[in-house]
């Protein structure tokens, strides 16, 4: 699977291995505490396909197609936007407006937390996948058959 | 004077907004329209956040002692608006490759000219 | 601000270039200084999102483009007159519409008054969370988000069908 090593590659492939760890727990950090400090679903997507993206680019096309491959991205994207949308549906059927996080769980504050939780939960999710779909998208495009 | 003074923060924007206006209609490539169309978003994000500005205020994160915050509203909107503004970039550089892909050009000239030579 | 004379300089130099990959360079530094600036105005979250989605996606997906299209830009036969005209025109009518707005950071402008105030206030007793921020984009203005998402996915969709996976026309 991988080409006979030249010295410039493996400087690369030696630095991606230790740096994409380090990026994709940046990642889950920033998803997780967006709500104590800067951060939110947006930019924790963003960043977790940048990873990818680095992964691809030093890698090759078929090891990330192999990790990731696109119909499951197709199938996150959309799972995605069905969680952020399935809150507010629950909100609806547990008695309140749409997307009222105080009755999702028995005390409201708990219910906006979990409400919270969730919703940048399914932002995350999207925005990651349909980012890394554009770059499979423009990567394959120039292909030479 | 005060005038100057309490107004410069928009003059400077929209010289930005003007600059990146002027690259739209008047360059013909059209992945530099593109950039000039990028260049004129962020320049109008630059004049909502700076009209959300108070003076001795901190970022909107609540913490112990402090009393005044910016504004956190228009961060709401130019946080949508950025990641919309992506969304339509992402959508016309597909657009423009499949152009290339059927004219063999991007300029906007030559473009008009395969149109019209029928 | 030294920022903003920078972001001036960018953008010059911009409108001069003709090699189109330092124009997507500059276009990157441009989106990072811009979030810089962002900093500055104590607004971090847009800060977060403007450097990670314009210095990166954005200028990843131009380079994209130009790997796939041209490299340099087409030489202009003149400097025409019309839209340094229109530019004029534009942006001496929005200078004049900005003289009657409240002076830079001004408490009292009427756009702290009405909303902000009770977002800040309220964000503590009935949400709970530090981040007034997230607060409003998640909650108290949540249905916004919902179709900004849907926005996200339509454009994956919309480059999807544009661009698929394989490229056609050499193949058959």
């Amino acid at each position: 699977m991988s080409n006979p090593v030249q010295p410039y590659n493996l400087v690369l492939r030696v630095a991606a291995k230790m740096l994409i760890p380090l990026i994709l727990m940046f990642a889950f950090y920033v998803q997780f505490h967006g709500e104590t400090g800067p951060g939110g679903g947006f930019q924790a997507g963003v960043i977790f396909a940048a990873a990818f993206i680095l992964y691809a680019l030093v890698f090759g096309m078929e090891t990330a197609r192999a990790v990731a491959p696109a119909p499951l991205l197709r199938v996150l994207a959309s799972s995605g936007v069905l969680l952020y949308a399935g809150v507010g549906l629950a909100s609806l059927l547990a008695g309140g407006n749409f997307l009222d996080y105080n009755v999702l769980a028995e005390d409201p504050i708990k219910g906006q937390h979990l409400g919270i939780f969730l919703v940048e939960l399914g932002v995350g999710i999207t925005v990651s996948s349909v980012m890394i779909i554009i770059f499979y998208a423009f990567a394959e495009r120039g292909v030479r058959p | 004077m005060s005038q100057l003074v309490g107004h410069y923060n928009y003059w400077i924007v929209i010289f930005l907004m003007m600059a990146g206006f002027y690259i739209v209609i008047a360059h013909g490539n059209l992945v530099k329209k593109i950039v000039g169309l990028n260049i004129f978003q962020a320049s109008v994000f630059l004049l909502f956040i700076s009209m959300g500005n108070v003076e001795g205020g901190t970022a909107p994160i609540i913490m112990e002692g402090v009393t005044r915050y910016s504004n956190p509203l228009p961060h709401v909107l130019i946080l949508t608006a950025i990641v919309v503004g992506v969304a339509t970039t992402a959508l016309a550089l597909a657009l423009v490759v499949r152009i290339n892909e059927a004219y063999r050009t991007v300029e906007e000239d030559e473009i008009h000219e395969q149109d019209t030579s029928f | 601000m030294i920022l903003l004379v920078f972001l001036s300089i960018t953008v010059l130099a911009i409108i001069q270039l003709r090699d189109l990959f330092a124009v997507v360079m500059l276009f990157g530094i441009y989106s990072f200084l811009a979030a810089a600036l962002f900093v500055t105005l104590d607004a971090v979250d847009v800060a977060f999102t403007e450097a990670t989605v314009g210095a990166g996606i954005a200028s990843f997906l131009m380079l994209g483009t130009l790997a796939l299209t041209v490299r340099r830009e087409k030489a202009r036969p003149a400097r025409a007159l019309l839209p340094l005209l229109v530019v004029g025109v534009v942006g001496a009518t929005l200078i004049y519409g900005t003289l009657d707005m409240p002076h830079f950071s001004d408490p009292q402008a009427p756009a702290h008054l009405n909303v902000a105030p009770h977002y800040l206030e309220s964000t503590q007793d009935e949400i709970g969370i530090p981040n007034v921020v997230t607060a409003v984009l998640a909650s108290y203005r949540g249905y916004d988000t919902l179709g900004e998402v849907i926005v996200i996915f339509t454009a994956g969709l919309g480059v999807l069908a544009l661009l698929g996976y394989r490229k056609r026309g050499k193949k058959h």
